[in-house]
């Protein structure tokens, strides 16, 4: 069952088209990374998920329920932890979250004081003087001691130190062993990479590839470190074969998934020694597209 | 080892101007522009010496002592200098020790709060050398004003205000302004944060003039503890004692010397206390949306409550000399053209619809509150959870609502307490509260354009202040420029009955009702069908 169905979506600021029909959906106990530069559209797009924006076409659904229409009652069943957590300067860590618990109407006590020692808050403290990666504890804590259906989280650990950044990790991990749903916008890729299952790249308002990341991957090139006995002769003329070195009898390039059996087939006659193969990072991913993106915009490269 | 504390002492002052420059200037040009225009005005009020023996009168009872401080004997008011310096002395004083009180916890803890002390300190400067030029910040501003005010009153060149007067006068403002300096330089080290600081800083000075109040009231000796009560023994234009300005100063020093020690003994970031650990828990007051929207409006509610109690009391406690000198200013007669009722009665109309108009302010910024929070990305904390934007609008315009009549209410009680003191014959309670509280509904109107304002066209919420400035104008001066009628009655609050002038008729109060509640619905129908910007 699809828990978010995005479909042709499209929110326009005056001429500025910041969403343009962008279309996805995210299925029950699904984690879905959400990735793109900044200014990409990756909040607006959770704004109108919120029902804060109105979209100007297209059709977009929570638990079936039309975000904008129904959202107070899809929103009884969400958590969502902004990126940016500001919160009343006068209240404290505790006030807030137990504000947040009864607005939400599924505050659980124990769940609370569980998330406030694993993230180690200090719920006594004015918000005044917390730190950002605290204003984000405080949005988590109350997220997760929330029983939500879908989590929505936009860049939740961009304040957090390490430590944390796995504990964040962890609890998503078990939120999504009980069944839930997360959608995750980030741009940090190892963290989406360690936790997505689907994964969707935005960039200038449109999502230009999205599947799961095993999916993405064909799309892109593997890192290949390569030893033989013999010399390999014609690499270079292969199809499919990039940035190719040779340093002391080893080679290393880079090679279009496509054309990985051709290759295989290839070297394997001039008898190996070594090889390792390397899956393509997120970030390979997303460099490659951002590359394509600066070439095409200005030719000659910019400085 | 002076030298090595105190290094790069004369950049950071420089600096300290160079931020400040702008907020001293309008604190200056306020405190002494206010200051000359009151002692000018004075002239024109106080006419002859009856006038001058009438305002003395009227000053004898111990209400008006708690108020405004002992004042002299009555054969000592002289002149208008006595009058002054009675009157408008304590309330200078306390808005000078503000000033002081902001300027120096912004310069100590708030710099050092923000993080900029510290990027300061990394450079090759000395350990005391921000707290100093903090102080020196204060000193020079104090002087300035001192200075300025005694030599400015002087020249001036109206009767009674002896030159050594006039000095003393401003003396007394300045002192006690760097003695308001030294307190908050020394809480700036005991707490931990700005906030503490500051607030500790006013408690000394809220303190300070209740027990003044109840000293001058009732038993002298307490108003000597009170450093609010020492401006009052210095008899400025008449024995002009330069006691209070030494004292003053001598505790200023000690105060600042005391700071100075605890800065060199305490680690940046640190303080002496610890400021109290908050609840863990919300308490049911706040869980509940409109607690909650109170409770972020506190200061807001209590600044503006304190105020209009305070304005409606003086105005209230001159109505024994009302007659006497407004009957012979032009100005006063135009606006006064009832025949048939006494200038008190008259009076106390014209005072409610003018207070009204104050009591609307803190309704109005609650409701641009909700404005505020959107800027400051908080409404999607609340909208992401099963909230309606109904329910949260409703909850502030409802949270206007009581705050307004919260301000009435304020607005009554102030003029009732004040004015049953001075008065023989006082306006009965019910009288005064009644025309308070029949100004609710062109007060609720300009809540709902507000709201309607806020939940439509954001962008524009700002414009509501340039409506209220009309009814501000319509109020003061219809009558002196003459407004047409049409352009008198675009002003909701010139639909209320002038009670007790006019019967209270239940016509206009249903309209404005009616009229406040169907531009309040536009405006949620606006805010329901709005993008959220956060």
């Amino acid at each position: 069952m699809s828990i978010i169905e995005v479909n042709k979506v499209t929110k326009k600021y005056g001429e500025f088209t910041a969403l343009d029909q962008i279309s996805f959906s995210v299925q029950e106990g699904e984690v879905f990374g959400f990735i793109g530069p900044n200014g990409a559209g990756k909040s607006t797009t959770i704004r109108i998920l919120l029902g804060m924006l109105r979209r100007n076409a297209g059709d977009a659904k929570i638990f079936g329920m039309d975000v904008w229409k129904d959202a107070v009652e899809i929103h009884k069943r969400v958590a969502y932890v902004p990126g940016d957590v500001s919160l009343w300067p006068n209240l404290t860590g505790g006030e807030v979250i137990d504000l947040f618990l009864k607005m939400s109407g599924k505050g659980n006590k124990k769940r609370r004081d569980e998330f406030i020692e694993r993230f180690q808050l200090d719920p006594s403290k004015k918000c005044r003087t917390y730190s950002k990666g605290n204003r984000q504890k405080v949005a988590l804590v109350a997220a997760f001691s929330q029983d939500a259906d879908l989590y929505i989280f936009d860049e939740p650990t961009s304040g957090l130190d390490p430590l944390m950044e796995r504990t964040f990790r962890q609890s998503v991990q078990e939120a999504k062993d009980n069944g839930k749903s997360v959608f995750l916008s980030s741009h940090i890729l190892s963290e989406v990479e360690k936790l997505c299952d689907k994964v969707a790249i935005i960039r200038e308002g449109k999502i230009i590839e999205q599947g799961t990341l095993d999916e993405l991957r064909h799309l892109t090139r593997s890192r290949v470190t390569l030893q033989t006995k013999e010399k390999v002769t014609g690499l270079s003329e292969m199809k499919g074969i990039h940035q190719l070195e040779e340093k002391d009898g080893e080679y290393t390039f880079q090679v279009d998934s496509e054309e990985m059996d051709a290759v295989m087939r290839h070297i394997s006659r001039s008898g190996i020694v070594k090889l390792e193969c390397m899956p393509p990072t997120l970030e390979d991913l997303f460099i490659r597209y951002y590359g394509k993106h600066e070439k095409a915009e200005a030719p000659g490269g910019r400085s | 080892m002076m030298k090595n504390v105190m290094q790069g002492f004369l950049p950071l002052t420089k600096l300290l101007f160079r931020k400040d420059r702008i907020k001293i200037l309008i604190w200056l040009v306020c405190v002494t522009g206010i200051t000359f225009a009151s002692a000018l005005a004075y002239k024109d009020v106080y006419k002859t010496d009856a006038d001058i023996k009438g305002f003395a009168i009227t000053m004898e009872n111990p209400a008006m002592q708690a108020m405004l401080g002992p004042g002299y004997e009555l054969e000592e008011y002289t002149s208008i200098a006595q009058v002054f310096g009675h009157e408008l002395l304590l309330f200078t004083v306390i808005a000078v020790a503000v000033m002081n009180i902001l300027f120096v916890s912004r310069a100590t803890r708030g710099d050092e709060e923000e993080g900029q002390m510290e990027l300061v300190m990394a450079l090759s400067v000395g350990r005391l050398s921000y707290i100093m030029a903090a102080v020196a910040e204060a000193v020079t501003v104090n002087l300035l004003l001192a200075l300025g005010t005694g030599f400015g009153l002087y020249t001036l060149g109206l009767e009674g205000f002896t030159l050594e007067g006039s000095l003393l006068y401003g003396a007394l403002l300045g002192g006690s302004g760097l003695f308001f300096a030294g307190i908050t330089a020394l809480f700036a080290q005991l707490m931990e944060t700005a906030r503490g600081a500051t607030g500790y800083s006013f408690a000394v000075l809220i303190a300070s003039y209740v027990i003044r109040a109840v000293g001058d009231a009732e038993v002298e000796m307490l108003s000597l503890f009170s450093p609010l009560g020492w401006v009052s023994r210095a008899y400025v234009f008449v024995d002009n004692h330069w006691g209070p300005v030494i004292l003053f100063a001598g505790a200023a020093v000690i105060l600042i010397l005391v700071s100075f020690y605890l800065n060199s003994v305490r680690d940046l970031f640190s303080g002496f206390f610890r400021p109290k650990r908050g609840k863990i828990h919300a308490s049911p007051y706040i869980k509940n949306p409109l607690g909650f929207v109170l409770h972020q409006q506190r200061m807001n509610i209590i600044a503006w409550a304190l105020g209009i109690f305070f304005l409606s009391a003086a105005f209230g406690s001159i109505m024994g000399e009302l007659e006497s000198y407004f009957s012979d200013l032009e100005l006063m007669q135009m606006m006064f053209q009832h025949d048939q009722f006494s200038f008190m009665e008259q009076f106390s109309a014209l005072l409610m619809g003018i207070m009204a108009l104050f009591g609307v302010i803190p309704g109005m910024i609650c409701v641009l509150g909700l404005k505020g929070e959107e800027k400051k990305n908080r409404t999607e904390l609340i909208f992401s959870r099963p909230v309606s934007r109904n329910t949260v609008m409703a909850t502030y315009i409802s949270a206007a609502a009581v705050i307004t009549v919260i301000m009435q209410l304020m607005t009554a009680l102030g003029f009732w307490f004040a004015g049953s003191a001075v008065m023989d014959e006082a306006f009965t309670a019910g009288d005064i509260f009644r025309s308070a509280l029949v100004y609710l509904p062109a007060m609720w109107s300009v809540i709902a354009l507000t709201t309607f304002l806020t939940g439509s066209v954001p962008r524009f919420s700002a414009t509501v202040w340039l409506y209220f400035g009309f009814c501000f104008l319509v109020v003061y001066f219809k009558e002196t420029l003459q407004m047409p009628e049409w352009l008198v009655n675009l002003s909701v609050f010139e639909h209320i009955p002038e009670y007790p002038l006019e019967d209270i008729t239940v016509k206009p109060v249903v309209i404005l009702i009616l009229l406040a509640a169907a531009v309040s619905i536009a405006g949620f129908f606006g805010y329901n069908r709005r993008d959220l910007t956060g």
